[in-house]
């Protein structure tokens, strides 16, 4: 992952699915094959944004979990039409 | 309307499938309408609307003891066993005009399904008039829900179906798979999309139509349809959003006030002032994150609750009485005092030591639920 631009997303103490959203609207403005790093607070994000990635070909690179954050990492796919 | 709902002319042999948006809740309804849509050969994408009253996934990531609790987003689950993109719109800022100024009232509690329905429809209209702008035949032709006709006392009745098409603007653009055989004919059956003869005439609160399509279409594992996906159909919160206005003198709200409804011991022993009192270690970490907004109370010679103060402290005796209240909830209850910080947002703070309310000092009427 060095050579490309690494953007990072803080939603921490934010609930799904707002960190949801917040990944889907940042992810718009990326484009494909950047990576996004998102830090929530709210463990459902922990299966919430990786399957937001899978329905939306989205590839997701890792998911850390520690006692008080989840961090997802992701490479943007195709874009979709706007909806 | 007629103008947008004016149907796009494709030639016979374009490959491309017809385009549908379907609201996706999470609950079966709306997976089932899509089924039946893409069993002939619809492509559908869904929209899920976030309110900031949806009951989805908040108050399990918030308590602790819910934490074995399976979390995923309905919405999302749904999306991904149907194989639809879906795209979840944060519709909380325009969504205050729905539930402080409902055309059509309420339900049983503050519940403006009515409204919410035909706002929710107008969103996807407006989604799909732009998409098709952008994207002309990538676009999408017409919009689906899961709605059943007599299922819903305030918003699913035969009559309130045409209010929901034409006040939304969506007009017979607006096509509900599961009742279509109970309903006029909308624009993709007159146009040949759709085959009217495969659609269902679903009717009333009974399930088992529902549920043996779902055993047809092999879906095992759904959301129990309750009609709980949003905190506004729910009595002891829709008390507290009222209780919220009343102390206000006027009907507003901000996120955060919505959200804050939802979690913890809520206690008004002053008319201008509030106690949200966390119930355990989950809501605590929860509430935590407001100190930089709201005055909070925390003991600190024993283990105990963290409560926000809606509010202000007019004199010292409010505030001794709120650290009273709070050191009731705390492990120090039973002893002569317990020690009490009360923090500004701004950081600064201040120690009491204060007496535990008794159960008798908190009139029933000060619980706010």
């Amino acid at each position: 992952m060095s050579d490309e631009t690494l953007h990072d997303l803080d939603v921490r103490r934010q609930l799904c699915p707002i960190p949801v959203i917040k990944t889907q609207n940042k992810v718009a403005e990326l484009a494909q094959g950047e990576v996004l790093r998102v830090t929530c607070t709210d463990p459902g994000a922990l299966n919430d944004i990786p399957a937001w990635c899978r329905i939306n070909g989205h590839e997701v690179l890792a998911t850390e979990e520690s006692d008080l954050e989840v961090v997802i990492t992701l490479r943007v796919g195709e874009p979709s039409v706007a909806l | 309307m007629s103008e947008a709902a004016a149907p796009v002319t494709r030639p016979s042999a374009d490959p491309l499938p017809r385009r549908a948006i379907a609201l996706v809740s999470g609950g079966l309804d709306s997976m089932l309408a899509v089924k039946v849509m893409q069993e002939q050969g619809i492509h559908v994408e869904g929209v899920n609307f976030f309110t900031g009253f949806c009951v989805e996934g908040h108050t399990h990531a918030i308590r602790k003891k819910d934490k074995d609790k399976n979390k995923r987003n309905n919405a999302l689950w749904v999306a991904e066993e149907l194989g639809i993109k879906l795209h979840i719109i944060d519709i909380s800022e325009e969504y205050k005009d729905v539930v402080l100024n409902p055309k059509h009232g309420y339900g049983a509690h503050l519940n403006p399904c009515l409204d919410c329905k035909i706002f929710m429809v107008n969103q996807a209209t407006l989604m799909l008039n732009k998409a098709r702008e952008l994207a002309g035949e990538k676009g999408f032709d017409f919009i689906i829900t899961g709605e059943v006709v007599g299922q819903r006392p305030k918003s699913q009745r035969k009559e309130t179906m045409p209010i929901i098409s034409s006040e939304s603007g969506a007009d017979d653009r607006l096509l509900r798979p599961l009742s279509a055989l109970n309903l006029p004919e909308t624009l993709p059956e007159r146009e040949g999309w759709v085959d009217r003869s495969r659609l269902h005439d679903f009717s009333g609160r009974n399930r088992k139509p529902q549920i043996e399509l779902a055993r047809r279409f092999g879906l095992e594992d759904y959301a129990q349809p309750s009609g709980g996906c949003c905190f506004l159909t729910d009595e002891s919160y829709s008390r507290k959003l009222a209780d919220l206005w009343r102390a206000r003198n006027e009907r507003r709200y901000e996120l955060d006030d919505i959200m804050l409804l939802k979690v913890g011991r809520h206690i008004r022993p002053q008319p201008h002032l509030k106690l949200i009192i966390s119930r355990e270690e989950g809501e605590n970490r929860f509430l935590e994150g407001y100190r930089y907004q709201f005055t909070s109370l925390t003991t600190v010679s024993c283990p105990g609750p963290l409560a926000l103060v809606d509010g202000r402290f007019e004199s010292e005796a409010e505030l001794e009485q709120a650290a009273a209240i709070v050191a009731r909830y705390s492990k120090g209850r039973g002893d002569d005092t317990v020690t009490v910080e009360v923090k500004e947002p701004g950081g600064v703070a201040r120690e009491v030591r204060i007496a535990p309310a008794r159960p008798e000092d908190i009139p029933k009427n000060w619980l706010v639920a």
